[in-house]
């Protein structure tokens, strides 16, 4: 008996996301680690292969898009987001990944970032921060710490980085989100939350650059520190780190506070409860990058700062063309010819 | 103005018939100057006359009230036989203050009528115009040349607008309209379709419709009764080609032309596109067809404008973006990527005067060898160039055709003068335009069931797969293609391969379009006048007149400059002279030499001014009589 095998039958494996181009980033990169993450959840998302599309800038991260089969396209430094809007807007069935960089996103293509956030076109936007020029052999980025000595700023750098979430959450981002490369596991939900969050899901990935910035996040993924130096937020769950779980973040008023669960007995009930739709409470996580009194060292949030849906570029782009077809019907083009007022020379 | 022999004589005076007349509207930028001219042109072409317009306005929107700065004109030369440039001079000048008749007397025929609003000429207009203490041209008999009608259009308009409960601004803002009313009467022409206009316009502010048609009928009835204007003037209507036809800007045509392409070829249009001086109508114009599926995005910048546009080409749309100069430079790196992509794409340069910010409202066409050239590597483009308002509605088609089926990126050229300029357009009807073939790749193209995107036809043009399609899953980028694959490659022999076969792509293309041949005269002829863009108007007139004195001339009109018609060359190289006017220093002129190695002699004019049709006649006779 011959068994029909529809094409929706047909599982896709992770390997269906395997290009034939050889993947030449430095051996121990983390690009390596994202790469694979992408190809593992992928699968799972119930979307038509052919519907993938990757748009990448240039830098180290952008090659990601030769490595992928699906269909994809390797533009030019800091416009990805801007030729993948045009992308989403010409087909919103398509499932768009924009694969960027710390310089490509927030130096050459700064205004193109901002302005897509706060378009809100329905795509995923993986930022690969490694906080260094790689491709060009390691100047310092715009998310260098101030004071990095590179080979263009020897006695070290004058500027202060941007923070790429709270500049997302600035920008009026609907979904920001934090992830690194040496957590598969937590690298892989966050991917999950960004394909299934209906809008600009903005997603930082802390990626090593062994190379030319190497160790930069070691501390929120090596096993001595990481309890203590990064925070893993779960919607609803009251903010609680350490090496024995018993440091927790408290509100007081609008300041964050430390406390020590065992020496204080405040409990968990107290605490700062994650609200992932509370966008004053994300514009404070987004700041635990460091604080500014240093009274204070908070562990590094990883997880969804902010997720709020609101309504996408394309559909909002697609409505008002069907209510203009509505309104006055198509019109022909004889008509459009034409105008309203002509004349007729015999 | 030529007077014809059949005047009449009418109740109000006597009406004489001419052949042309050129009118200039002036007055400050917030005259409505602009509307008074167009309304009165259009009103000119319903009632058949061929025409053209000039709008020549200052890029501030409002300078301060009453100087030289602020000045707004707009000009239109209206006949009753083909008219192809908006006038060297004018025949009536209307000057709504004392700096638009300081601005615009120099080029008022000698002779020729002065329509002044008294209004505008009080001591502290004339000091704004910079007319030294104690001047007045209105009353020093510096105008005796020609004749004055001074009329207090401001208090005419108050007194009539009294009692309608309008504003003082409403009421100052209505003033146009006594203007236009009262030159519809003096060129015998109705005031119906003006009257219909306001209407439709202000359907939701009938109060302001009423103040605009009371204002009409004023300025008509004043011409009838104040028994000042004893001559009116009438023009025929034009003999032109038997069709339909319609008033059309270069902008309207050029969005037009881009709709037309859509809908003949089945793809969706999108445009993505950030305003700017003299582009922006074309944005604003496609936005109203959204019932047809128009996709427009206004980008946050000139860069986005042309990678968004990419990206929906990339997707399946047929692609635009719409600038000028400035907005060009900051497009041509992602020109480039379009290039090595090899998709469809669109460009519309409507050239301003540069460079850098340059002179934003002015004409120029300068911009030739930047969409040449200006791309890093090799990454030749077709460019093409449309000749005057209604041409950039074929043009801006013919670019769409060019795009889709030659696969690349292709540069319109349009300018300031023509973009806002009007003139009659005998529009086609869908069935009278090319089709537009195009086909998405739908199965692997190569042996072995292998895909090859970047396998090429005929034309050397690759095929275009859109995401979506099952099975044809790729990469494509800016690094160097590989043969047929388009996988990345760094291999010597194959970047040189790459490089020739995207040139000679756009050679091929020469295949594809018209032969070049003379617009006016033969191949016979001693001097060749070559143009392009917008001087056709100017060379044609010139040209038609020397021909019918007897002058060995012709004029041939380039619309593809890149690549230029397969037998330019040899059609060039039998005419004793060739001379190239270019609102520029010489660029199709260093094409021309380099490529034909003729010595082909340049007329440059760059003033931000288009050419007057004597400055080309001069320049003809001067080359013909040496």
């Amino acid at each position: 008996m011959e068994v029909a095998i529809t094409e929706q039958d047909i599982l896709l494996s992770p390997k269906d996301f395997v290009s034939s181009q050889e993947v030449k980033w430095c051996p121990g990169c983390g690009d390596y680690s994202i790469l694979k993450q992408v190809q593992t959840v992928f699968p799972d998302l119930g979307v038509p292969k052919e519907n993938f599309v990757f748009i990448s800038g240039i830098g180290c991260s952008s090659r990601f898009t030769y490595y992928m089969d699906t269909y994809g396209m390797h533009s030019i430094h800091g416009r990805a987001v801007a030729i993948a809007s045009g992308v989403k807007a010409a087909n919103p069935k398509l499932s768009v990944w924009v694969i960027s960089g710390d310089g490509d996103s927030l130096s050459i293509g700064g205004n193109h970032f901002i302005h897509a956030v706060r378009k809100n076109f329905d795509l995923n936007y993986l930022l690969f921060n490694n906080q260094i020029y790689s491709l060009t052999k390691g100047q310092y980025s715009p998310t260098s710490e101030k004071g990095k000595v590179t080979k263009t700023s020897p006695f070290g750098s004058l500027e202060e980085p941007f923070n790429p979430s709270e500049l997302a959450l600035g920008a009026n981002g609907s979904f920001v989100a934090r992830t690194l490369d040496r957590d598969p596991k937590h690298m892989q939900s966050i991917i999950k939350r960004a394909h299934e969050f209906k809008g600009t899901s903005f997603v930082e990935v802390y990626q090593n650059c062994p190379i030319f910035n190497d160790a930069t996040f070691f501390a929120y993924s090596d096993k001595e520190t990481k309890k203590e130096e990064a925070i893993y937020l779960e919607h609803g769950k009251p903010l609680i780190f350490g090496n024995n779980r018993d440091k927790g973040i408290k509100l007081d008023g609008l300041l964050p506070v430390i406390v020590n669960l065992s020496e204080t007995g405040i409990t968990s009930d107290e605490l700062w409860l994650h609200d992932e739709q509370d966008k004053t409470k994300a514009n404070l996580l987004a700041r635990f990058l460091s604080n500014e009194d240093g009274s204070q060292h908070f562990p590094r949030p990883f997880g969804v700062l902010y997720a709020r849906q609101r309504p996408v570029y394309e559909e909002n782009m697609e409505e008002q063309l069907h209510e203009a077809e509505a309104r006055s019907g198509r019109m022909p083009l004889n008509k459009i010819l034409s105008g309203s007022r002509t004349w007729q020379i015999f | 103005m030529r007077e014809n022999l059949d005047n009449r004589a009418t109740p109000s005076g006597i009406v004489i018939e001419m052949e042309n007349v050129v009118v200039r509207f002036s007055g400050d930028s917030g005259d409505g100057m602009q509307l008074t001219g167009i309304q009165f042109s259009d009103t000119a072409a319903l009632l058949g006359n061929d025409l053209s317009t000039f709008p020549d306005y200052p890029s501030e929107i409002r300078a301060p009230g009453g100087t030289i700065a602020g000045v707004s004109g707009f000009q239109v030369n209206f006949g009753s036989k083909e008219i192809f440039t908006p006038g060297d001079s004018y025949d009536l000048l209307v000057a709504m203050n004392a700096a638009a008749l300081k601005v615009e007397l120099p080029k008022l025929k000698k002779g020729g009528i002065i329509i002044v609003n008294a209004a505008g000429f009080d001591r502290n207009n004339l000091e704004l115009a910079q007319y030294p203490p104690g001047v007045d041209p209105l009353e020093d008999g510096s105008l005796d040349n020609y004749t004055v009608h001074k009329v207090d259009v401001s208090k005419l308009t108050k007194e009539a607008l009294a009692g309608t409960g309008l504003g003082t601004k409403e009421v100052e803002r209505s003033k146009n309209m006594f203007v236009l009313g009262l030159l519809f009467w003096l060129f015998d022409k109705e005031t119906d379709s003006s009257i219909q206009f306001f209407k439709d316009k202000f359907k939701k502010k009938p109060e302001i419709a009423d103040a605009n048609i009371r204002m009409l009928k004023t300025g008509w009835d004043y011409g009838e009764n104040a028994e000042i204007f004893n001559t009116r003037y009438t023009v025929r209507p034009a003999k032109l080609p038997p069709g339909n036809y319609r008033s059309i800007t270069g902008n309207h045509a050029t969005a037009l032309g881009l709709v037309a392409a859509a809908e003949c070829s089945g793809l969706l249009l999108f445009l993505g596109s950030y305003p700017i001086t003299p582009a922006t109508d074309i944005l604003q114009d496609l936005a109203r067809y959204k019932s047809n599926g128009v996709k427009t995005f206004q980008a946050e910048d000139e860069i986005a404008g042309i990678c968004a546009a990419i990206g929906a080409s990339y997707a399946g749309n047929l692609a635009v973006t719409t600038t000028s100069g400035p907005g060009m430079s900051l497009k041509t790196e992602a020109a480039g990527l379009a290039v090595m992509l090899e998709i469809p794409l669109v460009i519309v340069n409507v050239q301003r005067g540069g460079p850098s910010t340059g002179l934003p409202t002015k004409t120029e066409q300068a911009d030739l060898l930047m969409a040449m050239y200006c791309r890093h590597g090799e990454a030749p483009l077709p460019v093409i160039a449309a000749a005057s308002p209604s041409d950039c509605f074929n043009m801006a088609y013919e670019a769409c055709r060019l795009a889709v089926e030659h696969m690349t990126p292709v540069v319109l050229l349009t300018d300031g003068y023509i973009a806002n300029g009007a003139e009659p357009w005998r529009f086609p009807s869908e069935d009278e335009l090319k089709a537009i073939q195009y086909e998405f790749l739908e199965q692997r193209n190569g042996p072995d069931d292998k895909l090859l995107p970047y396998k090429r036809n005929e034309k050397g043009a690759r095929p275009w797969i859109i995401p979506g399609t099952k099975g044809l899953e790729h990469r494509i980028g800016g690094l160097e293609k590989q043969f047929e694959t388009g996988n990345v490659s760094y291999e010597a022999p194959n970047h040189e391969i790459m490089v020739r076969l995207r040139a000679e792509k756009i050679e091929k293309i020469a295949d594809h379009i018209p032969l070049a041949a003379p617009d006016s005269g033969n191949e016979n002829a001693r001097l060749l006048v070559l143009g392009w863009g917008s001087t056709y108007g100017a060379i044609k007139t010139a040209v038609q007149e020397l021909i019918a004195q007897g002058h060995s001339v012709a004029h041939l009109h380039l619309r593809h400059l890149n690549p230029f018609p397969k037998n330019l060359g040899e059609l060039l190289k039998g005419y004793e002279q060739v001379m190239i006017p270019e609102m520029n220093s010489g660029q199709l002129l260093q094409l021309i030499r380099a490529k034909y190695l003729i010595p082909a002699i340049g007329y440059s004019k760059i003033q931000g001014q288009p050419f007057s049709t004597k400055e080309m006649r001069s320049k003809i006779i001067e080359l013909l009589n040496p």
